[in-house]
């Protein structure tokens, strides 16, 4: 027991600031204040170039950062994105609207459930139908699940990028867990497809809620660990403290939004702010940091860990019976025993399968907050079965576009750190 | 961490106010939208009052409003919207294009603003007819930074250019690409180019060429370099292969 408390005295924090906050622990040279003679006058001026990615485990992708360095310091940054492109809104274009959802999943991976449910409020609002109220409570279930995997993939592998490799373990330990459950589910890990222009792929299957209780009751024990890992550690305070810092005015003015932007101090959350799925009725909390560096990212993305988990337990205490997809042979197939037994469900499965279903006329755009950030799907829709524009709007691709303004004038080592903080999915970005 | 921690001494201060009426407190799930109609944004009367002949005309569409503007006047018009204290839009969510399957309907730029303290939604659209003018609209770039990239993109799809924009070059797609604007009705699914044309472009393509160190203005670090290095990284070559 000694020697325990011995260590973890060594590797915490020496105690908080004047403003509540962890005091950085100054890491490396930075107390050095002149080079050794005969070093510095050799490279004053020189500049350097460096590249970092396509292919490199800490731009989480394939990005490419050009980076101009002064010494260790970054003068200029050049961001590269596209290597993923594949044009999804383009074969959106060609297709119907059920067809496109596993787009959706495999646009921003790590949220696959959260964009699925995102592209059928976005569809549905155009073909003005409402969802019935077990699909909804069953869609927050869905959508916060897929934050907490989405957040612990964030956690786990910017634990990686930063040093520390414990947390990472923990981290995805649970988010095969949440996996587990979208698996029984849907019967996908990743690309769920889980719903439908008008309800849900399937219902839960019969226990799943049990899985899910039991999930919850774990969950919140993994996090402890890792915030008595992290929160007050040395080194990720040091790593993280005063990086990459983002005024609000700024924040807003670049576009940013989800954690970003709160971590920032402004309180703009879809959820609470331009409500969707009944999330007003559920009782959570929107933390807010107040210095918009990378540490206050990681704060705020924890704590929305934390609200996630009371926001499932709200939803699995209040799941109310009844049927998940709503009665509209206009848009939800019959039972197979149905269109393979009577004329009319035939034609009905025939006509949607082959036609798909026809919006009227118009436009919508319906926001969700998505792990990331603000993402939304916005519809053009002439009458026909096929979208004249599906465009998504793409949370990290917004956020990455700061990364020059966030490095400049940051060491190298720090670009790691920042660009990790910034939890970006190249998927997404480049779709 | 608490939910929302108190704001520490010599942090940026950043209140939003939420005014009018009590029931702007508690929004709530909207259901039940008209198709048509339905109640229309106020900034519509306020951009009419101020921009008069500007505001083209405004529509209704499932509970959003959407306000078709003058084409030279979208930079004035946003910056107002942005910075107008009974306005406040200031967050733009983005900036995309329709283009419509009938041949002879214009190509629409969408800009789709946010207000968080009065908690309002606005489209704003310009119509550009496909013959006759090149496609071109001001850039916001200068009212809103995060317009940077996503006009980048809605350039690089769509062949529109935002006049202003201090960098507007191919964002997704490579700068040598050259089988035009892959979100025109006029491009087919599969591309322009036959795949064999497409391969041999994407192997003739040079990646390296716009950041060579020349481009980046270090000069002085490049003059001291070798002849042969100079020559390779000043032409912007593959290196080391």
């Amino acid at each position: 027991m000694t020697a325990t408390k011995t260590i973890e005295v060594a590797l915490s924090t020496s105690g908080l600031g004047p403003d509540g906050r962890p005091i950085r622990i100054p890491l490396g040279a930075e107390g050095l204040t002149s080079a050794p003679p005969g070093l510095e006058p050799e490279f004053e001026g020189e500049h350097m170039l460096i590249n970092i990615g396509p292919q490199h485990p800490a731009t989480h992708g394939v990005l490419r950062l050009v980076l101009e360095l002064d010494g260790e310091t970054v003068v200029r940054c050049i961001p590269h994105v596209g290597y993923l492109h594949c044009g999804f809104e383009k074969i959106g274009e060609y297709r119907q609207y059920n067809q496109i959802i596993p787009w959706t999943d495999r646009e921003d991976y790590l949220n696959s459930m959260g964009n699925n449910v995102a592209f059928v409020l976005g569809a549905e609002r155009l073909f003005g139908v409402e969802i019935t109220e077990r699909c909804r409570v069953l869609r927050v279930i869905a959508m916060e699940l897929s934050r907490i995997i989405s957040h612990l993939v964030w956690l786990g592998t910017t634990c990686i990028d930063i040093g520390a490799f414990t947390p990472f373990l923990w981290c995805f330990q649970e988010r095969e867990n949440v996996y587990k459950l979208l698996e029984g589910w849907t019967g996908a890990r990743l690309t769920t497809s889980g719903t439908r222009v008008g309800g849900m792929i399937a219902d839960v299957p019969d226990g799943w809620t049990d899985g899910l209780r039991a999930f919850l009751n774990g969950f919140p024990k993994t996090l402890d660990q890792v915030d008595r890992m992290l929160t007050r550690n040395a080194i990720w305070v040091g790593r993280t403290v005063g990086l990459g810092v983002m005024s609000p005015e700024e924040a807003l003015n670049y576009g940013l939004s989800g954690p970003m932007l709160r971590a920032s101090g402004v309180a703009y959350d879809v959820r609470k702010d331009f409500p969707y799925l009944g999330y007003e009725t559920y009782d959570f909390d929107v933390p807010v940091g107040t210095n918009g560096d990378v540490y206050d990212r990681f704060l705020v993305r924890f704590e929305e860990l934390r609200q996630s988990v009371r926001i499932l337990e709200q939803a699995l205490a209040r799941l109310p019976e009844g049927p998940v997809n709503i009665d509209d042979p206009r848009l939800i197939l019959p039972p197979k025993h149905k269109a393979t037994s009577e004329m009319e469900s035939m034609i009905h499965h025939f006509k949607l399968v082959m036609e798909g279903p026809r919006p009227p006329i118009g436009e919508c755009y319906v926001p969700i907050e998505s792990p990331k950030g603000e993402k939304g799907y916005y519809f053009v829709s002439d009458g026909t079965a096929k979208p004249v524009r599906w465009r998504i709007r793409p949370p990290s691709y917004v956020n990455l576009s700061a990364i020059p303004r966030m490095v400049e004038g940051h060491l190298l080592s720090d670009v790691i750190a920042i660009n990790a903080s910034i939890d970006i999915v190249m998927g997404e970005i480049d779709r | 961490m608490s939910a929302h921690p108190p704001t520490a001494p010599g942090a940026p201060a950043f209140a939003i106010v939420y005014p009018g009426q009590p029931g702007d407190l508690t929004p709530v799930t909207p259901t039940q939208l008209p198709h048509r109609g339905g109640s229309v944004n106020p900034s519509v009367d306020a951009l009419r009052a101020r921009f008069g002949a500007a505001v083209i005309r405004h529509d209704v569409v499932w509970g959003e409003t959407t306000v078709y503007v003058a084409r030279d006047q979208v930079a004035t018009i946003c910056a107002w919207l942005q910075s107008d204290p009974s306005q406040r839009y200031e967050y733009l969510s983005d900036v995309t294009a329709v283009e419509y399957r009938d041949p002879m309907r214009p190509i629409e730029v969408v800009w789709h603003l946010r207000s968080i303290a009065f908690r309002r939604f606005l489209r704003l659209k310009v119509e550009l007819p496909k013959s006759g003018a090149p496609l071109e609209v001001p850039s916001v770039w200068g009212v809103w930074k995060g317009a940077d990239w996503l006009e980048r993109e809605c350039f690089d799809m769509f062949g529109i250019r935002f006049t202003g924009h201090p960098d507007l070059r191919r964002i997704l797609l490579w700068e040598q690409y050259a089988e035009g604007y892959p979100l025109r009705k006029d491009f087919p699914l599969r591309g322009r180019f036959s795949r064999a044309e497409q391969l041999r472009n994407a192997l003739a393509a040079d990646p390296e060429a716009r950041y060579s160190m020349e481009e980046l203005s270090i000069t002085d670090a490049f003059a001291q370099l070798p002849e042969d290095m100079r020559k390779r990284l000043g032409g912007g070559t593959r290196t080391g292969e």
